[in-house]
């Protein structure tokens, strides 16, 4: 039991982590938030990742001179490495259309913009 | 050793995204990210992925932060309070949280070195790149020689991503220095 318990903690953290992503997303009216949010869910997943490529006893994927044969794989941390920086590179863009709705609604809640919305759809 | 660390840097991350949830001050949110994506990197040191750690120290706890921060300082501080609670995302995030739970019960556990992920192509790029490419950073030889597509990839992602800010950007500059356009620009509006 306790062994299970330890076994899967690192998962189940990781499926904590994850819904805390995704309960931001879909309940948080704010679109900043929303962003934040999307940032702790892709976290999560590099920590899912990086966790099934742990390997007890092993070493960082980098060659021993003095001969280790027990390494960490190393495919995990080479698609975690693309993933961070083309996670950084989303964030970006969604910002900046943060930004660009800001300025033209005055506001980022969610509700608000749907109500203007309607509002320019009523006088058309 | 090891496991200690890890269930502790755990526990705070996971202490770190439910506050994160909680706050309505943006900023506050903003700058625990930022310790949140320290606190990852420190677990990937733990979990012998250092090339990850510097990466996401670099790149997630220093680029990220400065790019919300920006935001931050262009739009809005604060969240406004919801109108009024929905139980329906709770009860979705609660459901498919349990469906997942129920799918790690047959996952290798931690740090098996017999779990399948570590017989697949895994032992050809620890024993032959070395020999193959050359670095004896084996992330090194996989990123830019075995998965090189996938990184020509990446870098399109980003310059697709680059321009797209660019352009949703350079569009409000030009309306901001346009003097009489009927709005006020936007300042350092602050809701509470």
């Amino acid at each position: 039991m306790l062994e299970t318990v330890l076994g899967l903690y690192n998962y189940w953290i990781v499926i904590l982590l994850m819904m805390a992503g995704f309960y931001t997303v879909i309940a948080r009216g704010n679109l900043a938030k929303k962003i934040i949010g999307l940032n702790i869910f892709q976290t999560s997943v590099f920590l899912l990742y990086i966790s099934m490529g742990y390997v007890e006893g092993g070493t960082a994927p980098i060659v021993d001179p003095d001969g280790a044969d027990l390494y960490t794989n190393p495919l995990p941390s080479v698609l975690i490495l693309t993933a961070i920086v083309v996670g950084v590179a989303t964030t970006a863009l969604g910002l900046a259309l943060v930004v660009r709705i800001r300025e033209s609604y005055g506001t980022l809640e969610e509700d608000e913009i749907l109500e203007i919305e309607d509002r320019r759809d009523g006088e058309a | 050793m090891e496991h200690i660390i890890d269930i502790v840097l755990m526990a705070f991350m996971a202490v770190a995204a439910i506050v994160m949830i909680r706050l309505r001050s943006l900023f506050a949110v903003v700058m625990l990210s930022g310790i949140f994506s320290l606190l990852s990197a420190s677990l990937f040191v733990v979990l012998d992925a250092v090339d990850v750690a510097f990466t996401e120290a670099a790149v997630g706890a220093g680029i990220s932060t400065v790019l919300m921060l920006s935001t931050l300082a262009l739009t809005f501080r604060d969240e406004r309070p919801p109108r009024r609670r929905d139980p329906v995302p709770l009860v979705v995030v609660l459901v498919t949280g349990a469906a997942l739970v129920y799918g790690t019960l047959d996952m290798p556990h931690f740090g098996d070195p017999d779990a399948p992920i570590h017989h697949h192509v895994a032992p050809r790029y620890i024993v032959d790149s070395p020999v193959e490419v050359g670095p004896p950073n084996m992330v090194t030889s996989v990123l830019a020689s075995y998965r090189g597509y996938d990184t020509l990839g990446e870098t399109t992602v980003i310059f697709t991503a680059g321009i797209g800010v660019m352009v949703l950007l350079a569009g409000s500059w030009r309306r901001r220095r346009r003097p009489a356009s009927g709005r006020t620009p936007g300042g350092t509006e602050t809701r509470s």
